[in-house]
């Protein structure tokens, strides 16, 4: 089982390598192909063809794509992101500053999705067609249907503009804040907001996965053994269905990663999801690159580790 | 269900330290800015939003003074201009420091210069610096005292004055460049009322009270400068007390801010201008009644009330009215007049034309394009024109607008925001200026007489005159609408009523260092 399991960790990992290529190059083509270019962005209205070409020249971007991807390539390679050109720092240093705010909230949400969601899908199941059944399903119908941003403006009204409870934005109080209480009243509105959307999905395909195992023969043997309901369900049914639900909270992840974008942007959290929305409005082009090309592998190794998880869960899964 | 127990813990927890939080403190005034800087270093950003924190951390050799876009002396305490406009010699203000103890005299001067013009200077290279064309003019800038600068340029430019009022002329300290090199930006120090303490990306930018600042310390301990990109969180913040003040408050917002005698409302006409340009190299609008058709037909009353919300006003020509000393007085806005437009389209024989529009979906100093961009295009359809919107993004609209209309629409939007009567029609109605030449004169327009005009004034040093010229060119200008005039944007902000002796400028800058809040 163990040599197994490192067999299959170690394949996936090799795996990683191809794909993150084919990333870097797709990932430095969309920045570079977009209409508009870094030149004209830093220099707004005054972008008169000489200056543009004064400024494509200092930032090297007055050489052929094809060099231009390998110098970058090859730049990363080394650990070297380059500069961006709009703050002027180091790419590396912008990522790590805001990755870390936003791995604090896409963790916090899924965690939180992933519990309410495995809970209104199993309740669901165990009900099906009951009042709560159909309560969950409205419920999570809204959360589905409900954009990001709208409900978080809803919540910020309510919960800092009427109520004055919790904080309309940011990560810490501007003075006298900064420790871990401070960090979780930041965190409750915008983490909320993003979970209350990622829990639809996964509630959804609990309920479904649930229903399918609740069918089985093995289910009805377990009951006509005169087990407990609630023993059947948790014990016998839930483990069954995990199987099918764990990738899918891997897929929420990034689900989760890319709705910070949003999420971000509308609490002014500093994270790498608001970073990205300004970073290419002003064609930042080496801060995009960077910043979409550790997101994704962030997700690569999100995905792998849900695929570990359904590993262990369900050893018919092959390497 | 335990962890939703959790979380009603945590909130009535929130609750119980709430009122602590609620209120920014005495004398710290925190600023809902609209974006996070790009850097601190004046001479390599172009964005107002940098410029509202920069010149409250600096000085220029000259400023804006109170209310107008007029020059006062500032680090400079005079100066003399040679006859022939080539000459500017200032008179430096003596015993200034710059925030990191060293003084501020000739040499720091010379030094800000050559570092943003000179290629061959050491530090050149902690640039780019995009603005420094504003400069362009300027031959050599030379110590002749320890506190007096002389300022040689190739040929008279008038707008020199006031192009080193602007933020790009703000003076930073030599020593705080070499010792922080291109990241400069982040540490900055410079002479002005505040003193920079921290930047917290993303989340704030500090600064503090200059207990020796040359005209006095200021009231306020500390000026908070916090970074809230969407507007409506800005306006939520602002609410719920997380802010003292903030700037560009969306046209929706306003009345709420105005009937709640807790907040004050700001607003301050500027130097802006959002007009139409038309294509005259080809199609209808090689036509002047097809022009002055086009500025009759658009009910620019409504934009500004009905979709601007009275953020803006009317404007009547080329020049905004915030250039009290340039503005033609004598021109009124064209009127709402589609009988008028329908003659003029009858006259020129263009009555039902196809017209391709560029509408950007948003942009600096764009206001609400589309729905501008609506409403334009639905009164040029009451007058028969047929014209269809290409919508575009900001960057990917100017990519495609500033090398000209030519081959690609017949109209376009466009904003510009300046410090001098003369940059916009310098720039973009001179047939010098027309995109091939580098220039914005994207729509072609082309009158000797303006050209002719718009030189003189340049090289004139004396202001009255310049006027007169500014004005006459407003005056051809008007009649062959190479543009549709629509509307001069009034800047706004909200205050709560503890700030005391703010006013909003009309160079759009923040200046903060009268302003108090007990």
């Amino acid at each position: 089982m163990h040599t197994q399991l490192w067999r299959y960790i170690g394949k996936r990992l090799l795996l990683m390598i191809p794909v993150l290529f084919g990333l870097s190059i797709i990932v430095f083509l969309i920045m570079a192909l977009i209409p508009g270019d870094p030149a004209q962005a830093i220099l707004g209205a005054y972008a008169t063809p000489d200056n543009v070409a004064r400024i494509n020249t200092q930032l090297g971007l007055d050489q052929p794509l094809p060099m231009q991807y390998i110098t970058w390539l090859t730049n990363i390679l080394q650990g070297d992101f380059g500069r961006s050109y709009a703050q002027n720092r180091a790419v590396l240093d912008i990522i790590t500053e805001r990755f870390g705010a936003t791995l604090i909230l896409a963790g916090t949400a899924l965690v939180l999705c992933s519990i309410f969601g495995l809970l209104a899908g199993i309740i669901s199941a165990s009900r099906q067609y009951g009042l709560a059944d159909k309560m969950i399903t409205f419920i999570v119908l809204i959360g589905i249907s409900m954009p990001a941003f709208w409900l978080g403006l809803l919540l910020i009204m309510f919960f800092a503009v009427d109520l004055r409870w919790l904080p309309a934005s940011g990560m810490y109080s501007m003075w006298g804040g900064g420790g871990l209480l401070d960090l979780l009243r930041h965190l409750i509105l915008p983490a909320s907001t993003l979970a209350f959307i990622a829990t639809g999905v996964i509630a959804r395909l609990t309920r479904a996965s649930m229903l399918e195992v609740l069918r089985q023969d093995y289910i009805r043997t377990a009951r006509a053994k005169g087990l407990h309901e609630r023993r059947v369900i948790y014990r016998h049914a839930f483990k069954a269905a995990m199987v099918s639900v764990v990738p899918v909270i891997g897929i929420q992840a990034g689900f989760v990663l890319g709705g910070a974008v949003y999420v971000e942007t509308v609490f002014q959290w500093p994270g790498i999801g608001s970073m990205l929305v300004n970073a290419i409005s002003q064609r930042d082009l080496l801060l995009v690159q960077g910043g979409v090309l550790i997101v994704a592998a962030a997700y690569v190794v999100f995905n792998l580790l849900a695929d570990v998880v359904q590993f262990i869960l369900d050893p018919r899964v092959t390497a | 269900m335990s962890a939703k127990l959790q979380r009603t813990a945590l909130a009535a927890l929130a609750l119980a330290s709430s009122l602590a939080w609620a209120q920014t403190p005495p004398n710290v005034l925190v600023v809902g800015q609209i974006a996070e800087p790009q850097s601190l270093d004046p001479h390599a950003v172009t964005a107002v939003n940098d410029f509202r924190i920069l010149v409250n951390i600096y000085d220029g050799l000259v400023r804006y003074a109170d209310g107008t876009l007029e020059v006062e002396p500032a680090l400079a305490e005079s100066w003399d201009v040679s006859d022939d406009g080539i000459t500017y010699t200032f008179q430096l203000r003596e015993g200034v420091e710059f925030h990191d103890g060293t003084p501020f005299n000739a040499e720091a001067v010379v030094f800000n210069f050559e570092r943003m013009l000179d290629e061959n200077h050491p530090y050149h290279d902690t640039g780019p610096f995009p603005l420094a064309f504003y400069f362009g003019e300027v031959d050599t800038v030379e110590a002749t005292g320890d506190h007096e600068v002389t300022f040689n340029l190739s040929e008279p430019f008038a707008p020199f004055l006031s192009n080193l009022a602007y933020p790009t002329g703000l003076i930073i300290s030599p020593e705080a460049v070499r010792e922080h090199g291109e990241d400069v930006g982040r540490s900055p120090a410079g002479t002005g009322p505040f003193q920079f303490e921290e930047w917290v990306s993303n989340s704030r930018v500090t600064v503090s009270r200059n207990d020796n600042y040359w005209e006095g310390a200021p009231d306020l301990e500390a000026v908070i400068f916090r970074p809230i990109t969407d507007a409506n969180t800005r306006v939520a913040e602002m609410m719920a007390g997380g802010i003292d003040m903030m700037v560009e408050v969306p046209p929706d917002n306003v009345a709420t801010f105005a009937n709640d005698a807790s907040f004050t409302v700001y607003e301050e006409a500027g130097p802006h201008l959002w007009f139409l340009i038309l294509n005259m190299k080809e199609g209808p609008m090689q036509s002047r009644e097809v022009r002055q058709a086009i500025n009759y037909a658009i009910d620019k009353e409504a934009l500004v009330n009905d979709v601007l919300q009275g953020t803006a006003t009317v404007a009547a020509g080329p020049t905004p009215p915030a250039f009290n000393w340039a503005y033609n007085e004598d021109l009124d806005p064209y009127p709402h007049d589609p009988e008028r437009a329908r003659e003029l389209l009858a006259e020129a024989g263009y009555e039902g034309a196809d017209l391709t529009f560029y509408v950007t979906e948003g942009g600096s100093g764009m206001l609400d394009p589309l729905s501008m961009g609506a409403a334009i295009q639905a009164d040029l359809d009451d007058i028969g024109l047929n014209v269809s919107i290409e919508t575009y993004e900001w960057n990917t609209f100017l990519g495609l607008v500033n090398p000209g209309l030519e081959g690609k629409a017949d109209m376009a939007q466009m904003a510009w925001m300046t410090n001098d009567p003369d940059t916009l029609p310098f720039l973009a109605l001179r047939t010098e200026a027309w995109p091939e030449e580098g220039g914005f004169n994207s729509g072609y327009y082309s009158n000797p007489e303006v050209d002719e005009l718009l030189t003189r004034a340049r090289q004139s040093t004396d202001l009255e005159e310049r006027a007169e010229l500014y004005k006459a060119m407003q005056e051809i200008v008007y009649e062959d609408a190479p543009w549709a005039f629509i509307a001069n944007w009034q800047q706004n902000a909200v205050a709560t009523d503890q700030v005391q002796n703010f006013r909003l400028q009309p160079s759009f800058l923040l200046e903060l260092r009268d302003v108090s809040k007990p």
